[in-house]
């Protein structure tokens, strides 16, 4: 059940051929490679598949890969810059530990960059509400929320 | 890969319409944040789709010369939360719309699928029974209008039939004007859980604000399908505020039946339901009194 759809990953334009049945997150790993785009649960709990949809956090794995069609996919593959520096988001993940085993990260990370392309000002409380679509098992969130209100205290992000 | 033996998929409305005739027994598909995890989970496996996600005509949200706000059913539930003519008129909608799941679902999730499925945990279900919802069900060669009350008929089990898609959800003007509301969600976690209960209450004062003149309460859980207590309804109305705060929770609990489930026992549904109402009230109340005074200051 093969269908052609346009659309826009990491910046790049790609016209593939998908298979109507599968979904977002198995197209983005198995033909384009982008392993960032982990599988948790599969029913939309974990979060860890997120992805941006033009610039909204989705669970990928429980979106039809034809509902991408004409949409712009950003995976954490497309943030860093042109010489490979990190995204804000992700420096501040490193700075405050806020990785450890890394399964989540991908996806709050996504979320983190949605939260700072809004431009808004999120108070610890609303943060925690922002980020309640992601499972992360090690952590306890609390140096996720450290980095989050980091990485959106920077003003140049603000001006994005 | 999801196990579905064929996806139809339509351009526009008329064409969904035609193939809904075509395929009547296709499973429609709108968010597929039920749908899909059905399917992983094998219960709707190896069916037939039709996918509605993203036709236009069945989304947006608008309100008519009478008054009446239409909800396009592929509405998200971020749509709603966020919507100025939703948070103008009935606030508790997009209340009860930032209940559900987490941000991502919400983008995703239906106010259309949710009603359509036919649980009786929906978070907006209850409030739209209180709003007295309308649901426009169209097929290729008719289309009807039925209240909510009337679409539910047991868990899962809907008063629509195969060949028709839900294209719209009418809230008239008289049922939300000079009301305040609130709704409640009981659940284990803040995020990412379905409601063990789920309380809506829509109070419209008098016009000296002494007492109740209509009040809509209803509840989620608290039966197979989202329930109004009329009962309660006609002996709380023409009460003032704290007679009707000190009765509305034995009121509650003389009339509603829920059940024993893993999640929690009758007893303990009956004991919140009487809390959540009482609390439902008070802030409906408050929200209602706020709203006038908001109207008299333009």
């Amino acid at each position: 059940m093969r269908q052609i759809i346009d659309l826009t990953v990491n910046g790049r334009p790609h016209e593939l051929a998908i298979d109507i049945r599968e979904s977002l997150a198995d197209l983005l790993r198995n033909q384009l490679g982008l392993t960032s785009v982990k599988k948790g649960c599969e029913v939309g709990e974990c979060g860890s598949c997120t992805v941006l949809l033009d610039g909204t956090a989705v669970n990928s794995c429980i979106y039809l890969a034809l509902w991408a069609k004409g949409k712009n996919v950003l995976t954490v593959e497309g943030l860093s810059g042109p010489s490979g520096e990190l995204n804000p988001v992700q420096q501040a993940f490193i700075e405050e530990a806020a990785v450890q085993c890394g399964f989540c990260t991908p996806g709050l990370i996504l979320t983190g960059v949605e939260l700072a392309g809004s431009g808004k000002v999120f108070s610890r409380e609303e943060l925690r509400r922002e980020i309640s679509g992601h499972l992360c098992r090690c952590t306890g969130y609390e140096n996720i929320l450290n980095a989050l209100e980091k990485a959106l205290r920077q003003p140049e992000l603000k001006s994005e | 890969m999801f196990e579905v033996n064929e996806i139809y998929q339509p351009m526009d409305l008329p064409e969904a319409l035609v193939l809904a005739k075509q395929h009547p027994q296709a499973i429609i598909i709108a968010g597929g944040t039920d749908v899909l995890i059905q399917i992983r989970e094998g219960k709707l496996a190896n069916r037939e789709l039709l996918n509605i996600h993203g036709l236009s005509e069945l989304q947006g949200i608008e309100k008519n010369e009478a008054g009446d706000l239409l909800i396009g059913p592929l509405s998200s539930f971020k749509d709603v939360e966020e919507n100025a003519l939703i948070n103008r008129h009935i606030p508790i909608l997009a209340q009860a719309a930032s209940m559900v799941g987490g941000p991502q679902i919400r983008v995703m999730g239906t106010i259309g699928g949710n009603v359509a499925n036919g649980v009786t945990s929906a978070d907006t279900s209850s409030t739209l029974h209180a709003l007295e919802a309308q649901l426009v069900l169209e097929s290729e060669a008719a289309k009807r209008i039925i209240p909510i009350e009337n679409y539910y008929l047991g868990p899962a089990q809907t008063a629509r039939a195969n060949g028709e898609i839900l294209t719209k959800i009418i809230i008239r003007g008289v049922n939300y004007r000079g009301s305040g509301g609130c709704y409640i969600k009981y659940a284990m976690r803040e995020a990412m859980d379905i409601a063990t209960l789920g309380c809506a209450v829509l109070v419209s004062p008098a016009k000296d604000s002494s007492c109740i003149s209509r009040i809509r309460i209803a509840f989620g859980v608290a039966a197979p399908v989202p329930i109004r207590t009329k009962n309660a309804e006609a002996k709380l109305s023409g009460l003032d505020i704290d007679e009707a705060g000190y009765r509305i929770a034995s009121l509650i609990r003389e009339e509603i039946n829920p059940r024993d489930s893993w999640r929690a026992s009758r007893e303990f549904r009956l004991h919140i339901a009487g809390v959540m109402a009482e609390r439902a009230l008070s802030k409906a109340w408050q929200q209602a009194l706020e709203r006038r005074r908001a109207e008299c200051g333009k």
